[in-house]
């Protein structure tokens, strides 16, 4: 290897987490372990009704019989469940309005550049933030309750719209899926609910910010999005975590239910502490997200830009149940030093004339190990059901894996599926012809993975897009093969 | 006043291979020299070594641009300083379009002369009114770099980027290699309108019929890893006619280079 790439390389690994500081916030911590007695501890702590215990303690009995599912292509030692907490929440939450938020928090969301004032905020984007287990604040909820739109925290929706909750909760993910999600419905503590009414679009982008604080807790959020007959919402999710030199697990749910005509946009710029050079510390992502378009030509798409975790294992699908719906699935998998993806989407069509696409980017750097696992099943009442998929992997550096599995399964002889796959090198060609033109070597990379990563970004909204192009570049700051 | 490329007694290898066995040469500011010879004279490989490729070894030499020693600056140090280079093959980079990486090169560039960034708007007028001198369609700015076109485009693109970068001194490597006639003609009328006493070229090629258009100072002959001619326009008329098979004969002479009178 020549000097010039050892040095390079080198400066992959300093590239630092700009979010990892942590902040001094007075929190209630469960004790550590898991049983049926921390599960009403969480149930007390929130005051929620009878029924969501008994929803809780199902899902947890029916966890404890369930094994960690290891198929996916990531190596990690074993999670020792009884060693995390499984609630931390702040203190001072309960406020009646935003300026009440204990200034603490208040610092620590802004200095992530989310500010809870609403004057403060984008023009157009109304926040959820979720600190630990607990949604701290909500903006811009009266704006959007005029329009009978319902933005809040999950724990509110529970105790406001317990009709809504009961009908769709687990609907689309029952606890029953898989291992972290049956441990998500015994423990969530919270997560954002969003409603639109039939033949509301929503008019700005409503959005959630994950932020994990604590020390040796996991984060276990649940988010359900409604959107009834002709509907639109966009909804963006951002995340960030301290640096910590121990593991942390985050174990989400989303659920997203599209009825007739309805049409849901979920965008992820996903930021967790990756851990640091030699793969110590970061948080383990794994998070189930699936959406199903119940109606008649409705539509959900899911957008991804996958830069943190130290392993994510995450694969957010849709249900092509309604005639004629359409579920899309961008990603951006971006994976540096040690860090572990396992991503990619399923489509699952039911109904005719349903149609998928999948578009994705994997970019592979350091020693990290970058894989994209997706499934296309076409069952056999989906006449006419079409799916387009490409995926792509883009390695940087000769000691990264990118990996490709795509699983293909088509009962309806009338159904239509394209796959195209192509993996690339940063070559030095385009490195030097970069450089010959005065530009160096890092804003190079930076510039090749953003035309790279082009017809993802341009389905996030301007302002995660311009976020995600910065991130993209710190993330592989130096990483050049 | 010394020349502003001063290139001493360069030898250069490549796996192990040496190409370039004891180059010297002397580019003044505003003149324009020719390199001629046959393939695999080592052409191309003066054009990579000045330009900072780092494949290649060298063994021995020293290069000065402007005073400053060239061969310890990084590829876009060099660039910034003014050095730049019309590829022979030209990369492509998908989903980046021209006008994001010229704008961002000339914004390097700008920086390193103490200008004042161009803001997208700036740049558009600047860029356009440097492409109809080599009469580009305006579509060319969005489209992703080098993707596509055809080799003439990718050519001109080339030169177009010299006029965007106003460099000090321009190495054109081959770029006059698959150009119809035409097409040679836009690419010279480029590179003339540019020509300035401050500015200096260097026209590798292996045929004469570019320096019809674009008119040599001097012309150097470039054989099996030395100058072994250097001479006036005259010279590369002299190739044309007798080809490169004579100088063979003449066996290993090197002839002094104007740069060492």
């Amino acid at each position: 290897m020549p000097v010039q790439q050892d040095e390079v390389l080198q400066q992959v690994t300093q590239s630092e987490y700009k979010y990892g500081f942590v902040a001094n916030i007075e929190e209630e911590i469960a004790p550590v372990g898991l049983n049926e007695d921390i599960i009403r501890f969480i149930w007390e702590r929130k005051g929620e009704p009878e029924w969501m215990l008994e929803w809780r303690l199902r899902a947890y009995r029916h966890w404890k019989t369930m094994q960690e599912p290891r198929w996916a292509k990531v190596v990690y030692p074993p999670i020792d469940y009884q060693a995390i907490s499984y609630y931390a929440a702040p203190k001072k939450r309960h406020v009646q309005s935003l300026d009440e938020i204990d200034p603490e928090i208040r610092r620590m969301f802004e200095k992530l550049g989310i500010p809870l004032e609403e004057q403060k905020l984008l023009a157009g984007v109304a926040v959820d933030a979720v600190l630990d287990s607990a949604s701290v604040a909500t903006t811009f909820k009266e704006k959007l309750a005029e329009l009978g739109i319902i933005f809040c925290s999950m724990s509110e929706a529970i105790q406001k719209y317990p009709e809504l909750v009961q009908k769709y909760l687990g609907s689309v993910v029952p606890y029953t899926d898989n291992f972290f999600a049956a441990l998500n419905s015994a423990v969530f503590s919270d997560g954002s609910f969003v409603y639109v009414p039939p033949g509301v679009r929503c008019p700005m982008e409503l959005s959630t910010y994950f932020r994990i604080n604590a020390a040796r807790t996991g984060q276990f959020e649940r988010t359900l999005i409604i959107a009834d007959e002709g509907a639109y919402v966009s909804y963006l999710e951002g995340c960030t975590a301290p640096m910590r030199d121990e593991n942390q697990l985050h174990a989400a749910v989303v659920e997203l239910i599209a009825l007739d005509g309805a049409e849901i946009k979920y965008s992820t710029v996903q930021n967790w502490y990756p851990g640091d050079r030699e793969g110590r510390g970061g948080i383990y992502n794994f998070v189930t997200k699936r959406g199903i378009c119940l109606g008649r030509e409705s539509k959900i798409s899911w957008t991804q830009v996958e830069t943190g975790s130290a392993i994510t294992w995450k694969y957010p699908s849709v249900i092509l149940k309604g005639e004629g719906s359409v579920g899309e699935f961008y990603s951006v998998a971006v994976t540096n030093h040690r860090q572990q993806a396992d991503t990619g989407t399923k489509m699952i069509h039911i109904g005719r004339h349903t149609r998928s696409r999948i578009v994705s980017k994997g970019i592979a750097a350091g020693h990290s190990s970058n894989t994209y696992r997706g499934l296309v099943r076409i069952l056999r009442g989906a006449d006419y059901a079409r799916n387009y998929t490409q995926c792509d992997s883009l390695l940087i550096g000769s000691s990264c894996g990118a990996h490709t599995f795509p699983y293909i399964e088509v009962l309806n002889p009338t159904a239509v599926t394209e796959h195209e796959a192509m993996t690339s090198k940063i070559g030095e060609d385009m490195l030097f012809y970069c450089r010959q033109r005065g530009i160096s070597e890092e804003d190079a990379v930076a510039l090749i993975v953003n035309g790279y990563c082009r017809e993802v970004l341009l389905h996030l909204p301007m302002e995660f897009a311009v976020e995600a192009q910065k991130l993209l570049a710190i993330s592989l700051e130096g990483s050049v093969g | 006043m010394s020349a502003l490329l001063q290139i001493r007694n360069l030898r250069v290898a490549i796996e192990g291979k040496e190409i370039l066995r004891g180059v010297s040469l002397d580019v003044y500011a505003g003149e324009v020299h020719a390199i001629m010879g046959p393939n695999g004279s080592g052409k191309s490989t003066l054009a990579a070594v000045l330009a900072g490729r780092e494949e290649y070894e060298v063994l021995e030499g020293e290069v000065l641009f402007d005073g400053q020693n060239l061969l310890e600056m990084e590829p876009e140090e060099r660039a910034r300083a003014g050095l730049f280079l019309a590829f022979q093959y030209p990369v492509e980079i998908p989903g980046v379009s021209m006008a994001t990486f010229l704008r961002t090169a000339l914004n390097e560039v700008r920086k390193a002369r103490g200008q004042e960034p161009l803001d997208p708007i700036q740049f558009l007028s600047y860029a356009r009114e440097r492409m109809s001198w080599l009469g580009m369609e305006p579509d060319f700015l969005q489209r992703a770099v080098n993707e596509g076109f055809s080799g003439g485009e990718k050519k001109r693109g080339e030169i177009f980027q010299l006029l965007l970068l106003e460099p000090r001194l321009a190495i054109l490597d081959e770029t006059d290699s698959g150009l119809d006639i035409d097409a040679l003609k836009i690419v010279a009328s480029g590179v003339n309108r540019m020509r300035s006493p401050e500015r200096s070229f260097i026209v590798i090629t292996h045929y004469q019929r570019l320096l019809n258009y674009i008119v040599p100072d001097v012309v150097h002959v470039l054989f099996d890893g030395r100058i072994v001619r250097t001479g006036g326009r005259e010279l590369a008329l002299e190739l044309e006619e007798r080809g490169y098979d004579w100088l063979r004969s003449e066996g290993e002479l090197v002839l002094p280079t104007l740069g060492e009178q």
